[in-house]
């Protein structure tokens, strides 16, 4: 079998990827910056920062610490709003022929998540809405509707009413019983479910005897958060029927196989771009070469191969 | 990722390093500029998932080779020092914006303290290249420290000042800012630590004289992906968290705030 024989094609939320590797938001702006790198066509699709009814300046810096295989960031959001996004961002991402847009949606009230989604509803230039419930780095950015099924569900019956595009729900990897978050916003329309955002962690500075980012706290991410972001997804997979998409730590082929394995029908990867600004195509070549060494023709094959639970539910 | 070669790697001072690779870019056909920096992985292991960024010391056209200096003082700086001549190394850049050349610049000022110095050295050589009569004031902790003089000497009017006065004068770069260090200057250049860059900005801004400073901020991915390596800066708009990998890491002086 050949590399050529292999179809990394999959679908979800009627988009058409033509593999199933994303960049997960906030870890590729806006796509213009990879242009000195490579044609974004390779991407299976695009998810970009996360964006608010109005401009966000963000959290006091430092923003960002390393820590063992991963690090922690303390953003806060920053972008330049929903009217800019739409004016100055998404138009962009409409050169690239194939690659459908999905526009992480972020706020503080149900109100004003709503107004975003009314205000892009305009916008021909995006596919998909993925709803921010889980930034852990916002006041009242969003992470308790992350974390109170009841809320969660509120929130995206009203964005699900909102919207005239799919809605995928990211959710916080920061709560005690991850099904019961998902099948919630199963239950309430979700078209699909994303995990995990990050996991609320901290840094000391010795020297200066206090935390190190600005923010005190911040979000880890990296290969440090693979193992609980891989079982979260076989959890949500085993017990809801919207497509999943796993999000964590995924830095090669191998690591997003297992995500696939475990019932994932689709991956995004975050911090892998910061360490090599090639990862996502150089992870689709991987997945690609595994399957052709394996003889796996179709990607489908490998969803939920590990999850015999996932895969009754299809 | 696509690697380069390691050329020299060698010891220059207590702690601190010059190393000269291969340049990851054609720099003929490249619109380099001193003050940009290159991102070094400094393990193929995922234990270090974050680049460091290391500044533009030297460019050499005629070899296609670039030279940074730095100092060796967290694990990933370390590992980065244990390469050797002949060793492989992933490294993007020049990335960001650099010091401005201007034409018109008869007489410039350069300041650096610490590892802020190495940046100003390109600077230096292309300013002289040009013309321009450079004076350079280079603060340094002690005598063990101080870097790169022999370099400046050779291009610039060079002043000396260190914390505990072993060697040039004792004090901080900021103590010999008086009118006749800055008569007949029309442009100053800074890199170094935050403190000082605000001093000088401080110590600088009622000669009217425009300025740069190099900023230093932590960096998630050096490129413009993440906003990690935001700094405030005022302008038309307004104040703003500005991306220093992008748009910077050198700002006019007259648009960088310090909170
Ligand atoms: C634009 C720019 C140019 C620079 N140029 C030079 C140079 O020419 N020579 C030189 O010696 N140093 C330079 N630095 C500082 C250098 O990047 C840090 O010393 C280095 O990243 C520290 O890494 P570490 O592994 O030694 O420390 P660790 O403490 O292990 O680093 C942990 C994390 O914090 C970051 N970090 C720690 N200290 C700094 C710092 N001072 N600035 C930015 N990030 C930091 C690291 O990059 C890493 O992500 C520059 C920094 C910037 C932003
Ligand atoms: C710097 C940074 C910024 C992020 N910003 C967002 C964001 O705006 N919206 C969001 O839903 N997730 C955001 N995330 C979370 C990522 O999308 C992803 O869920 C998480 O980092 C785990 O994946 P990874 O280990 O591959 O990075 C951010 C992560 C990082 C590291
Ligand atoms: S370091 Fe990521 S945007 Fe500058």
């Amino acid at each position: 079998m050949t590399l050529h024989d292999v179809d990394l094609a999959v679908e979800f939320c009627g988009l058409q990827l033509k593999n199933p590797v994303m960049p997960a938001s906030g870890c590729f702006s806006f796509g213009k910056e990879m242009e000195m790198f490579y044609d974004l066509n390779l991407l299976g699709a695009i998810v970009v920062k996360a964006t608010t009814l109005e401009e966000r300046m963000g959290n006091p810096t430092p923003r960002i610490a390393e820590t063992p295989a991963g690090m922690l960031n303390s953003i806060g959001l920053q972008n330049p709003g929903v009217e800019k996004v739409i004016r100055d961002e998404l138009p962009y991402l409409r050169r690239f022929s194939s690659l459908p847009v999905i526009v992480n949606v972020a706020g503080t009230m149900v109100e004003d998540y709503v107004a975003v989604v009314h205000r892009l509803n305009d916008s021909q230039d995006f596919d998909a809405i993925e709803l921010n419930i889980s930034c852990p780095n916002v006041k009242c950015g969003g992470i308790q509707f992350g974390t109170d099924p009841e809320m969660a569900a509120e929130m995206v019956k009203a964005i699900k009413e909102a919207s005239n595009r799919p809605v995928m729900v990211k959710l916080s990897p920061n709560v005690t019983n991850i099904v019961e978050m998902a099948q919630a916003c199963e239950a309430a329309g979700a078209d699909a479910i994303s995990l995990i955002n990050t996991l609320i962690g901290m840094q000391i500075d010795v020297e200066k005897r206090a935390p190190l980012l600005g923010n005190g706290v911040g979000g880890l991410s990296g290969p440090a958060v693979k193992p609980v972001a891989l079982r979260m997804v076989y959890e949500v997979a085993s017990n809801v029927n919207v497509p999943v998409i796993g999000i964590g730590g995924i830095f090669t082929g191998k690591d997003a196989i297992e995500f696939l394995m475990a019932g994932a029908k689709a991956v995004q990867v975050g911090t892998a771009n910061f360490t090599d600004p090639y990862a996502i195509p150089r992870i689709v070549d991987e997945i690609k070469e595994w399957c052709a060494a394996h003889g796996v023709k179709h990607i489908d094959e490998l969803i939920g191969a590990a999850n015999p639970m996932s895969r009754r539910r299809g | 990722m696509p690697r380069t070669e390691v050329v020299l790697q060698e010891k220059i001072a207590d702690g601190l390093y010059r190393m000269v690779i291969k340049s990851p870019v054609d720099l003929s056909q490249s619109a380099y500029m001193p003050g940009q920096f290159l991102h070094f992985r400094v393990s193929d292991s995922i234990d270090f998932m974050l680049r460091r960024p290391i500044s533009l010391c030297l460019a050499d056209e005629a070899n296609n080779l670039v030279t940074v200096v730095y100092r060796a003082q967290g694990e990933g700086t370390k590992r980065l020092s244990r390469l050797a001549a002949g060793d492989t190394v992933d490294v993007i850049g020049p990335l960001g914006k650099g010091f401005p050349l201007h034409e018109e610049s008869s007489a410039a000022l350069v300041i650096g303290g610490g590892i802020g110095v190495p940046p100003l050295l390109e600077l230096a050589k292309k300013l002289r290249a040009k013309g321009t009569r450079i004076v350079a004031i280079l603060g340094f902790q002690k005598a063990s420290q101080a870097i790169l003089i022999e370099e400046f000497k050779a291009l610039a009017e060079v002043f000396i000042v260190t914390d505990d006065g072993s060697m040039g004068k004792k004090g901080l770069v900021t103590d010999l800012l008086d009118a006749s260090m800055i008569d007949g200057i029309s442009r100053y250049y800074a890199c170094g630590p935050t403190p000082m860059l605000r001093a000088v900005k401080q110590a600088l801004e009622p000669s009217g004289i425009l300025g740069y400073l190099s900023l230093e901020e932590r960096m998630g991915c050096g490129i413009g992906l993440c906003a990690g390596c935001v700094h405030k800066i005022q302008d038309n708009d307004g104040v703003h968290y500005v991306k220093t990998c992008k748009e910077g890491p050198v700002f006019p002086a007259q648009e960088v705030v310090f909170s």
